[in-house]
């Protein structure tokens, strides 16, 4: 196989399946560490704090230590819950989150599996997210889970639907569910990203305000989708403690924690495939090795996971009729009549 | 490769496909059953969630790249989650001992009797049926394309119908949930 150093190494056997799935996980470990450092950091800075400072130096393994108190408590499991259930949701939640990485191309020779219908997949398994979650809330036996479950099924199932259509927007204009199809269309100068119309002469001049709006909904989207702030109503803790992941401590509560950093990383991913151009340099030829392109693409990604913590400590929290309102009477209808401006473009071949 | 023929020499003597053939049917068999001999209802709804898994890796073990994805979209991200919802909505909610009911002996019978029809017919299906065998390397490398373009082209009355069907539905639901004055 010519798409995976890994595989053309060592062949395509179990063995090379195996350390591929070593290799995700490891980075998705110390992906979750940056990414947990990023928003003390982040967060701390946009209240003007010093945000974790005295272990380690300027605190930069908080994280770590974090993980390791994490890890040594105690495993709780209350004594009403359904106690299978409540011990299996953790794994569904993050064996969703899991899931998509085997899509995810970070670089020509770096794609997990080169799937036709790859980024239909990477939308698909998120539902192993929202059912986990639902697990979760339900066997805690607690009402704030309940809700908080209840809650956060609604509010992913509803912006399923914009990320749908900008799915579809994009597979449109590309012609392809393929990731490595999608990616190698774009490839050029970041004026040939689909975020500003494709490659194309001028009359992409026409689709470039549809495509810019398919980005935008897809972040707003994606947020809700990871139930980030302004979308954080199934872990609002005013009202509901901490929502479905109430009951949950130490090292089944870390567990829910790394999945939604890792969903964070996927949805980054997923809008650096359709929009920013994937492992592609911004700049032409410069810096374009083949070697250098998960460093590419995982920068781009991890500046979208950047963009989201900022997002998170800016807007406040919306109300859950808003979150409705947005979904269903904005961002669906702006999707679609972008959709349709963009499949306009794509038929007509400007 | 020196590394590669040996590994590929250890897994043509394991069968690695037939492993994983046998694990999933497994999978498939074992959370059916939970699915239906299960007290609680939960209990059976998350037994789904394994044996709809399943079928999605028997189909991408067949090289049906696109029912494989369809599957896990439409039966765990659309039908299972609505009926989680359902048995949570329809139920007390916090009330965790919600148990499946019991059937009289009459229902008991006609329904064996109907699994037990549909299971000989899917046996002589499988016996007797005129099944055409698609060596490994002639397999299409994508079913994409074809199924798309048979959806549009012989079977467009099918497609035409079933998304007149959804647009009732969609209309029926927003009328039944809107408000009453």
């Amino acid at each position: 196989m010519d798409t995976n150093i890994i595989y053309s190494l060592l062949g395509e056997n179990f063995v090379s399946y195996a350390i591929m799935a070593i290799i995700i996980i490891l980075f998705i470990t110390v992906y979750a560490l940056i990414a947990i450092l990023a928003e003390l950091k982040i967060s701390a800075w946009m209240q003007r704090r010093y945000g974790p400072w005295r272990n380690t130096w300027h605190g930069v393994g908080q994280p770590l230590i974090e993980v390791f108190k994490l890890l040594q408590k105690e495993n709780i499991t209350p004594d009403r819950a359904d106690k299978f259930l409540f011990n299996l949701a953790p794994f569904v939640v993050f064996m969703g989150a899991l899931m998509a990485f085997a899509v995810i191309p970070f670089g020509e020779l770096f794609i997990p599996s080169d799937l036709n219908v790859g980024i239909f997949y990477a939308f698909a398994v998120s539902a192993f997210g929202v059912v986990g979650i639902i697990i979760g809330g339900w066997s805690s036996h607690n009402k704030y889970s309940l809700l908080g479950s209840m809650r956060a099924a609604a509010q992913m199932v509803s912006y399923e639907i914009p990320i749908a259509i900008c799915l579809l927007s994009i597979a449109t204009l590309n012609g392809s569910l393929n990731m490595e199809t999608i990616v190698v269309a774009q490839s050029g100068w970041f004026w040939d990203w689909n975020i500003f119309g494709g490659a194309g002469g001028a009359t992409k001049l026409f689709v470039i305000p549809f495509t810019l709006s398919l980005f935008i909904i897809y972040f707003i989207a994606s947020l809700a989708e990871t139930n980030r702030t302004p979308f954080d109503l199934p872990e609002g803790e005013s009202e509901l403690v901490a929502g479905y992941s109430t009951e949950y401590s130490g090292m089944k509560f870390a567990m829910f924690y790394l999945a939604e950093y890792t969903n964070m990383f996927i949805v980054s991913a997923l809008i650096t495939v359709m929009f920013l151009g994937g492992w592609n340099s911004p700049f032409g030829d410069f810096l374009n090795y083949v070697w250098l392109q998960p460093a590419w693409f995982i920068a781009k990604a991890f500046g979208i996971v950047v963009m989201q913590i900022i997002i998170r400590w800016t807007l406040p929290r919306l109300r859950i009729d808003q979150l409705m309102y947005t979904s269903w009477k904005v961002l669906v209808p702006c999707g679609l009549f972008c959709f349709l401006g963009v499949a306009l473009y794509s038929m007509l071949s400007l | 490769m020196e590394i590669s023929k040996f590994i590929n020499e250890l897994q043509s003597s394991i069968n690695f496909y037939g492993i994983i053939f046998y694990a999933l049917a497994l999978l498939i068999v074992v959370s059916g059953l939970v699915t239906i001999l299960a007290n609680k209802l939960m209990h059976s709804a998350v037994a789904l969630l394994f044996c709809f898994f399943g079928v999605a890796g028997i189909y991408a073990m067949l090289a049906a790249d696109f029912i494989a994805v369809t599957q896990i979209m439409v039966y765990i991200g659309g039908i299972l989650t609505l009926i989680i919802f359902g048995v949570m909505l329809t139920t007390r909610m916090t009330e965790a001992n919600e148990r499946t009911a019991v059937l009289d002996s009459t229902k008991t019978a006609i329904g064996a009797l109907i699994s037990a029809c549909s299971g000989i017919g899917l046996v002589l299906v499988f016996l007797l049926g005129d099944w055409k065998q698609v060596p490994l390397e002639e397999l299409p490398e994508s079913t994409l394309q074809d199924i798309g373009n048979l959806l549009f082209t012989n079977y467009i009355a099918a497609f035409i119908a079933a998304a007149i069907l959804l647009l009732v539905a969609f209309i029926g639901a927003a009328l039944i949930a809107r408000r009453k004055n």
